[in-house]
């Protein structure tokens, strides 16, 4: 394996030509060095969330372009279908954890680099294990799952009393995803492009089949596999739900699914088709996920380093006929409840939660009447139905300081009715309440914003 | 992004946490969306809504409908909500909890109405959904069939259907089927 360093160029030869030499499209503090080089090996933690077809690739492309300190975050096992794109895995390694065995994998391959697994579910690590890196890379193929990682990136963010984003506090996020021939890559600078919330409708609502037309009047492979999954399933197993990641609830809707296809001559049922329409999931190509994956790693290195301004900031490829890509800016809900700033407001630790209400009608920028508050997953104050109303009620002579656990600053949402072109509309707001005099807090803020 | 990045680490270990105000992960936008939804709900006085496990987890709700018209006049229906944290990407996936005779909902709970399914739209909203489950007590049709029997007598024969509906609520057998008291 050791070649003399002599006939062997450095493993780094292509990354040093970013990294060491000036050029004309580095970002404003890109400073060209070794240093910087050694730095992307031992300081970058990046976090590489799923391990499939994407994670894979990512996990090789980041550790070939020098990021030496990597964690890898699926809860999915191997299977047997996933062995011709996600590269890492073998035949023997079908029932593993995939993050435990691509970890393994790639520093078997690349010498110095260390990948730590976790083998769990993203919502079983605490926000501080997303705090701890500095980019987190994202390759995973559901809008629930994306949705929750910007949810926790976003949720880093501060902004100074002039709404402007605090630089050290925004968590970067490098989506990919892919369909078929078809992908997208995206830099999420929370504060600073839009967040994956902002755009959530660039992804199209899943198809549903009424449940009418399974029941009686299926045409398709995928009516006969939503029967059996939908229907059939809690019809045969009362009590037990559902697992789309068990293999053996997977088999029996392939079998149910593939009864009732021979029943009304539907041609078209097999199982993998069965796991995509299950669990929506287009059949993946594995040079799509190799052109995405690149194009992330890029990026990703281009945040660290600043060798290069980043895309910005939506990259889409085409790749079903000819080859089409392009980039767009997509630009920010400036009202958005995840990665918006918000309103400031700035109230005395003795306001009860009502008088806080009258502060919010009596508010230039908010003018917000018949308000609801919610804090943390907790509902301060509901005016409608009757059931919380009363539950609710109460509350509204307690100091709203002490309603939000004596912090001195906090992110609420408030809901009600505001004027907007001589017109009642219901809105939805969130507000950066701050207390006075509370820890000197407010002080360091303000000192911060200038 | 390094530098700040070893900066920020050195700081963390530092401080170690001194401001006591660590991040906490928000709430979801769904979750958001769902808050506005039930904070302005506006029943009829037939729909009822309940929190079985209290005021702070709306994603989480059941409603009762009492039919005030209609074959099902004087029957007490049960559905569950169960609402993602994507909703309103997502609809809301609802069940009906009561054993009921109607075409339009299978004997395990299943409902077939457009909205929960093939026309769910974000602008729609908890309101509309509940609305849309009254509406399939006083107008069932069959034209959308997930119960095929009953969908088949109320077109053959509404009399037989009224009657056969009257059973199964007073708690009684239709067919093969039992079917508990839910007046
Ligand atoms: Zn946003």
């Amino acid at each position: 394996m050791a070649e003399s360093a002599a006939t062997q160029p450095s493993r780094s030869r292509d990354l040093d030509k970013l990294l060491l030499r000036p050029g004309n499209l580095v970002g404003p503090r890109f400073e060209p060095s070794a240093q910087l080089r050694d730095d992307v090996q031992n300081h970058a933690r990046v976090l590489v969330v799923g391990a499939g077809g994407l994670g894979c690739e990512l996990l090789k492309d980041l550790a070939l372009s020098g990021f030496h300190n990597l964690d890898v975050i699926d809860m999915d096992r191997i299977e047997v279908t996933n062995l011709n794109r996600q590269f890492l895995f073998r035949v023997e390694d079908v029932g593993k954890p995939k993050a435990e065995v691509a970890a393994k994998r790639v520093m078997e391959r690349i010498s110095g680099v260390n990948i730590v697994p976790h083998f769990c579910r993203i919502e079983d690590k605490d926000i501080d294990f997303y705090n701890d890196f500095m980019i987190i890379a994202l390759g995973l193929d559901s809008v629930e799952a994306r949705s929750y990682i910007n949810n926790v990136a976003c949720s880093f963010l501060e902004y100074d009393s002039d709404d402007n984003p605090l630089e050290e506090t925004i968590k970067p996020m490098v989506d990919g995803g892919t369909e078929g021939f078809k992908g997208h890559a995206r830099v999420i600078l929370p504060g600073v492009t839009p967040c994956f919330e902002c755009t959530i409708w660039l992804f199209p609502p899943q198809v549903k089949f009424p449940l009418c037309t399974l029941a009686e009047t299926p045409r398709t492979a995928a009516h006969c596999i939503e029967y059996a999954h939908l229907i059939k399933w809690n019809e045969a197993h009362g009590g037990t739900a559902f697992d789309p990641d068990n293999p053996q609830h997977m088999k029996w809707v392939y079998d149910e699914a593939a009864k009732r296809a021979e029943l009304f001559g539907i041609p078209g049922v097999t199982y993998s088709f069965t796991q995509g329409v299950v669990k929506n999931i287009i059949p993946a190509i594995a040079s799509t996920n190799a052109i995405i994956s690149a194009a992330c790693t890029l990026e990703t290195l281009k945040i660290a380093t600043e060798c290069s301004k980043t895309m910005s900031n939506y990259l889409t490829y085409n790749g079903s006929e000819g080859l089409h890509t392009k980039v767009a800016e997509f630009e920010r809900d400036k009202d958005c409840l995840v990665c918006g700033p918000g309103v400031l407001i700035e109230v005395d630790t003795s306001v009860t939660l009502q008088k806080f209400m009258n502060l919010l009608e009596e508010h230039p920028k908010l003018q917000l009447t018949k308000a609801s508050i919610t804090h943390r997953g907790k509902n301060l104050y509901m005016q409608a139905p009757p059931v919380l109303e009363e539950m609710t009620r109460s509350n509204l002579c307690l100091p709203l300081f002490e309603l939000m656990g004596k912090l001195s600053k906090d992110v609420i949402h408030v809901n009600g009715m505001t004027n907007k072109n001589n017109q009642k509309v219901s809105c939805l707001r969130k507000l950066r309440v701050t207390f006075k005099g509370v820890d000197g807090v407010t002080d360091m803020d303000t000192a911060g914003g200038a | 992004m390094i530098k700040l990045f070893k900066v920020k680490e050195k700081q963390r270990e530092l401080a170690e946490n001194a401001s006591g105000g660590a991040p906490v992960k928000k709430q979801s936008a769904g979750e958001l969306r769902l808050h506005k939804d039930i904070s302005e709900l506006n029943l009829p006085k037939s729909c009822t809504i309940q929190f079985p496990n209290g005021k702070d987890d709306l994603m989480n709700f059941e409603v009762t409908i009492r039919p005030d018209d209609g074959y099902y006049l004087g029957g007490i229906f049960l559905f569950s909500f169960q609402v993602s944290p994507i909703y309103p990407h997502e609809a809301p996936k609802v069940k009906c909890k009561t054993k009921v005779y109607h075409p339009n909902i299978d004997l395990e709970g299943n409902v077939c109405l457009n909205i929960l399914r093939e026309d769910w739209k974000p602008v729609l909203n908890i309101n509309t959904v509940i609305y849309g489950l009254y509406h399939l007590f006083t107008e069932p049709n069959y034209e959308d069939p997930l119960n095929h029997d009953a969908a088949a007598m109320l077109r053959e024969n509404p009399k037989l259907f009224e009657s056969n509906v009257r059973r199964a609520m007073a708690g009684g057998y239709v067919g093969q089927t039992f079917f508990p008291r839910c007046i």
